[in-house]
């Protein structure tokens, strides 16, 4: 089993004892966000103060140099989640890496008579750009069926399929709920309907292997800031030839190869297609840093931990009066929870007085409120380098509530 | 209002108007108030607002829509204290209310039961729940006015 306690030496966040309201700092909101170990913060800074310049434009030592760590870093992610490294777009984040799809590729290819499935437990990145696409298109929006729980099963995939689907977009794991699903045997299903699989990893691929030739998925995103890197700086995969028929979002220097008056223009090939203008450059160096520092914990072990983790929680948890927790069975180290009677807000402003940091309200997953029956829920989320004692001094805080508002007022 | 209240009071006057708003209701026909949709991206708040003016007084003031403790018990405080106040005077209640939200120099002597969110800066992140009401009235109170 990992040690959080090792791992969390190498987190200033942990070694200033980071305060919040006069208290030691318990950060369980780290499907927000995660802290950055010194490893990134070295290679950001390594750009910023020693190696800056531009890349592609390599008539100089430092800019060569620069290309040469830009690719790098491509190799290191593309080997992070198993991908060739033409197929690994730099993005500003998951939420523009879904965009780019459906902008680029969606919004180029279907027509009113097709269809996309999502879910109602996605994050507004993987509703909102398909809304978009039915406003271009003016294709279809449906909802594939979540079980009692919340979870989606490839069954229920397979019934959701129509003749006119095209897309399915879905999150391995989603942020709310925090299930795993069966991303493999979607693809599966989705491939044999020639249907394409456009996959959410904002919340797996921090914590868990993902490897998308396994997977055979067609497109994958994920965000820096979520696995210990730099925000700002996230990535898109998916599958070459998809890349190759997928239009760019934006365009302009660094993305085409030539283009004259009349207005013919020739873009490189994928990924340099997609990244036009100057790229984030110190961010890419901070995601290199990151993942290679997150490959040497192991996600199998980064998994195995937070299941551990997670056990603990609920187990802490239920001995809290009249807690709720809306998913017990789930897989991730997610835990959505409420306490009967007091507003889901000021339990996290209650929290936050406690130097507790959890997050409060619908957690961009506006639609799922529908499911889940409650105007806002309470999130905790862990990493690998959550404690016990985090949890404890959560768990503890939770019994001590009693009078939630006073806040505002102690 | 004596500003020697206890932490107990101040609990108890939020959750009185959080569990009984008094102006908390949809008015019949909208069409003759003056109206505005708030909404907030880190709370869950979404609010309408409701105000019927003549002569630039306001007659009756409203809200309804999703809205957590802090907001609802503010809005409603808000309503009860701008009803029958020109808009000068509604804006210089709106002004204070803000001051003393931002730990500013403030005049508690038109903000009556307000004045029990003194402390919402020591809770930075909800300083939005307790205005966004406030926020809602001045603006339509500055748009009506400049017409």
């Amino acid at each position: 089993m990992l040690d959080p306690y090792k791992l969390r030496k190498d987190f200033q966040m942990f070694r200033n004892k980071t305060q919040m309201q006069e208290h030691d700092l318990v950060f369980l909101d780290n499907a927000s966000t995660t802290f950055k170990p010194d490893c990134v913060v070295e290679a950001v800074d390594q750009y910023l103060l020693n190696e800056t310049s531009n890349t592609h434009r390599g008539d100089y030592d430092l800019c060569y140099n620069a290309d040469v760590k830009v690719e790098n870093a491509r190799k290191s992610i593309s080997k992070f989640i198993g991908a060739n490294e033409n197929e690994i777009v730099f993005t500003s984040g998951t939420s523009m890496s879904i965009n780019l799809i459906a902008y680029g590729y969606a919004g180029k290819y279907l027509t009113s008579e097709d269809e996309i499935l999502i879910t109602q437990a996605e994050h507004a990145s993987n509703v909102l750009p398909w809304f978009k696409v039915h406003e271009i298109t003016g294709c279809k929006i449906d909802y594939i069926p979540l079980d009692k729980d919340g979870r989606l099963s490839p069954v229920s995939v397979e019934k959701a399929i129509t003749k006119n689907t095209k897309i399915i977009a879905v999150a391995q794991v989603t942020n709310v709920l925090g299930f795993v699903i069966d991303v493999k045997e979607i693809c599966k299903i989705a491939h044999k309907h020639g249907v394409l699989v456009v996959c959410d990893g904002a919340q797996s691929v921090p914590h868990m292997n993902v490897n998308v030739k396994d997977l055979d998925v067609d497109f994958l995103s994920f965000s820096g800031h979520k696995v210990c890197g730099p925000t700002g700086i996230g990535v898109l995969y998916g599958k070459y030839e998809l890349l190759e028929k997928m239009d760019p979002l934006m365009s302009g220097g660094g993305m085409n190869a030539k283009f004259d008056m009349c207005g013919d223009v020739k873009y490189l090939n994928p990924p340099s297609k997609f990244e036009a203008g100057t790229m984030n450059i110190e961010g890419i160096y901070g995601l290199k840093a990151a993942v290679e520092y997150v490959d040497k914990i192991g996600r199998n072990n980064i998994a195995e931990y937070e299941t551990h983790l997670r056990k603990y929680m609920i187990k802490k948890m239920r001995e809290v009066p009249n807690i709720i927790i809306y998913n017990e069975n789930a897989d991730a180290g997610i835990i959505t929870f409420n306490v009967k009677g007091v507003f889901a807000q000021d339990l996290a402003t209650y929290l936050n007085s406690k130097g507790i940091a959890i997050r409060s309200g619908q957690h961009c997953a506006k639609i799922l409120i529908t499911f889940l029956h409650e105007v806002a829920t309470c999130r905790a989320s862990i990493y690998f380098y959550t404690t016990k004692e985090d949890i404890d001094a959560f768990v503890d805080a939770l019994k001590k509530g009693g009078d939630y508002l006073d806040a505002y007022f102690a | 209002m004596p500003i020697s209240l206890s932490p107990q009071m101040m609990r108890q006057i939020i959750m009185d108007h959080y569990e009984n708003p008094q102006f908390k209701k949809t008015p019949e026909d909208i069409s003759k108030y003056k109206t505005i949709n708030m909404n907030s991206t880190n709370c869950i708040d979404d609010i309408n607002i409701y105000v019927l003016v003549e002569n630039e007084i306001v007659k009756e003031c409203y809200f309804d829509g999703v809205a957590c403790t802090i907001s609802t018990a503010s809005t409603d405080i808000m309503c009860s204290l701008v009803i029958g106040k020109s808009y000068k005077e509604s804006l210089y209640i709106i002004e204070q209310f803000k001051h003393m939200i931002h730990e500013e120099e403030y005049d508690d002597s038109v903000l009556d039961e307000a004045i029990v969110f003194m402390n919402t800066s020591k809770q930075a992140a909800r300083i939005k729940c307790a205005t966004i009401g406030w926020d809602g009235l001045e603006d339509i109170i500055c748009h009506d006015h400049k017409h």
